[in-house]
């Protein structure tokens, strides 16, 4: 049990992730790597910050600026400077790892004793909830800190999900998606298109490095290498969010995309219960989001290739 | 109005590429008046209402638009001035946005974009009885999304969401070319109902020499970056197709001519 519910609380704090790469990968189709680094750049911001007693609020806030920053920096390297997409990204990835070992003066920053929004959260459940060890929840026994953490990675999740989807419903919002849908259409109707994906990526990014952010205070350090992956794994829960899904509309995109995330840390937990060396798990990653890619593009060209022969059998 | 001065423009100066698309080109229009542009294929028709939609800046030369000079506005500036109507349907809307959501982001071409909602119940209604309006029975899908609409129906939502809001300039580049006759000639009618109503400043290009005699009170014919004839009034009123026709046959003949001397010279000399 203790193991579904850390499945979903680290589904519930990546589905900040795979928001965030739902705005770059979907909205408008850039393949924004810059997330690997900004994602480890909110865990080392915040951690930093929290070691150094800083409020778990302005300690998160000030990673998800900095992340924000980051992104910014990608966007004005692509539409400023004229350099391609994921190059853009990937110079500026290459150059967070060295900033990140800067912010953080060393490779690795344990939160052992800091005051952070996991150990808040599990005050709060401990004063709610009595100071009983553990509850009944469903016939199970659940830690009290568990599920408080847990709680509190799904208030976080849905929130900002729910801001998500409110600000692509405002006009600078529908505008940022008509940006990716049509960039012709929208510099006719006066927005700028470039500084649109600045402020996009900046949006992404901001996202990313609030999961980094709570990762970090979940796990209880942040570790340099913690961004290794994670766009895939983003791109992944985005996929498996819409196929979960299978509407292409604003609200089912955001929902599916948490429903994504959490699904699929719940596939890779049973993966690892089951005894799929963890060392395996980026390569299947990997497979898994290579197969979503092609698969539809496969399945039409079936459906395309079957057709003259029912045609000719009819003539 | 509208004031172009001696504007030019060469795309690929200097390699075997090059193109010289605007040859000082002189234009001024009156506020209210509809213009047509006609001109063979690479005469600078298209390649004129982009440099005054701003896609590209000019070599030389300026523009002046209703007392600015947006000779250096960037294309997104000069969008609160000018309205668009591209020759791709899928050009000048957005088709995973619904149709609402599409003429919400136009009702505010040129304007500030804050943290309002977009869609607000004023604005569906006023979207209700213009798009009635078009006659496609469209009002009924607004949050449909546009990419399942046809071409016809594409181009007359951008046409209604280009003079959404009053443009100083409606640009019109060859908007019903790529349209079945049926959706051309439905186009065509709403394009004349509504500039007639807003007495828009209009400029169309068209490959069509009867949209080029029936339409508008000036017509335009370019022919290699420069204006050929310019005719109004009585002149423009008096044009048949036919005329037109002969003018195109003009020109052709006049190129052959240089083409051929041309071919005579080299064989003579090289």
């Amino acid at each position: 049990m203790s193991l579904l519910i850390g499945a979903l609380t680290i589904g519930f704090i990546l589905s900040l992730l795979a928001l965030g790469v739902l705005i770059s990968f979907r909205i408008f189709a850039f393949p924004d790597i810059t997330a690997e680094g900004s994602l480890t750049l909110g865990a080392a911001v915040a951690a930093t910050l929290l070691v150094n007693n800083v409020n778990p609020f302005l300690a998160t806030l000030a990673a998800v600026l900095c992340a924000s920053a980051a992104g910014a920096t990608t966007g004005i390297l692509h539409t400023k400077f004229k350099i391609n997409g994921l190059l853009s990204g990937i110079l500026v990835m290459t150059a967070l790892y060295s900033v990140n070992l800067h912010v953080m003066g060393r490779s690795n920053v344990p939160l052992l004793s800091a005051h952070t929004f996991v150990t808040q959260a599990e005050q709060l459940g401990a004063s709610l909830l009595g100071a009983a060890e553990s509850v009944n929840v469903f016939g199970w026994d659940v830690s009290t800190r568990d599920i408080s953490v847990a709680l509190f990675s799904l208030l976080s999740a849905v929130g900002v999900a729910v801001l998500i989807y409110a600000f692509f419903r405002t006009d600078i919002g529908t505008a940022m998606r008509a940006t990716g849908d049509n960039s012709q259409m929208i510099r006719a109707l006066g927005v700028s298109d470039g500084n649109m994906i600045i402020f996009g990526l900046a949006v992404s990014n901001g996202l990313v490095g609030l999961a980094g952010a709570l990762l970090a205070q979940y796990q209880g350090f942040a570790d340099v290498q913690m961004g290794i992956g994670m766009l895939v794994w983003g791109l992944a829960s985005v996929i498996i969010g819409e196929a979960l899904v299978g509407v292409r509309q604003l609200g089912y995109l955001v929902g599916g995309a948490v429903m994504g995330s959490v699904f699929f840390r719940l596939l890779v937990a049973i993966a690892l219960r089951w005894g799929l060396d963890p060392n395996d798990l980026k390569l299947i990653t990997a497979l898994f989001v290579f197969g979503a890619l092609i698969l539809p593009g496969l399945i039409s060209k079936a459906k395309r290739s079957k057709q003259p022969v029912s045609g000719g059998a009819h003539a | 109005m509208l004031e172009l001065n001696s504007i030019r423009k060469t795309f690929n100066p200097g390699t075997p590429n090059e193109v010289r698309s605007l040859q000082g080109v002189d234009l001024k229009l009156r506020d209210g008046s509809f213009v047509v542009v006609i001109g063979t294929n690479g005469s600078g028709k298209s390649t004129l209402l982009n440099a005054i939609a701003g896609t590209f800046f000019l070599d030389s030369g300026s523009i002046s638009l209703s007392g600015n000079n947006v000779t250096s506005w960037p294309e997104h500036r000069r969008a609160s001035l000018i309205g668009r109507v591209f020759q791709n349907p899928f050009s000048g809307t957005a088709p995973t946005l619904s149709i609402a959501e599409n003429i919400a982001l136009a009702s505010r071409r040129g304007q500030p974009r804050g943290l309002g909602w977009a869609l607000t119940p004023k604005l569906r209604e006023e979207m209700h009885e213009s798009v009635r309006s078009l006659g496609m029975g469209l009002e009924s899908r607004l949050d449909n999304i546009i990419g399942s609409l046809s071409g016809g129906q594409r181009q007359a939502l951008t046409l209604l969401m280009a003079t959404w809001l009053k443009p100083k300039l409606l640009l019109l580049d060859e908007h019903t070319a790529a349209l079945d006759p049926k959706s051309a000639e439905q186009v065509i009618q709403i394009s004349d109902r509504i500039i007639a109503q807003g007495k828009l400043t209009t400029l169309m290009v068209t490959h069509s020499m009867q949209q080029a005699v029936t339409l508008g009170d000036r017509l335009i014919m370019m022919h290699r970056g420069q204006i050929l004839h310019d005719l109004s009034g009585a002149d423009k009123r008096r044009l048949r197709a036919e005329d037109l026709l002969e003018r195109f046959e003009e020109v052709r003949r006049a190129d052959l001519l240089d083409e051929s001397a041309a071919e005579m010279l080299r064989r003579m000399y090289v």
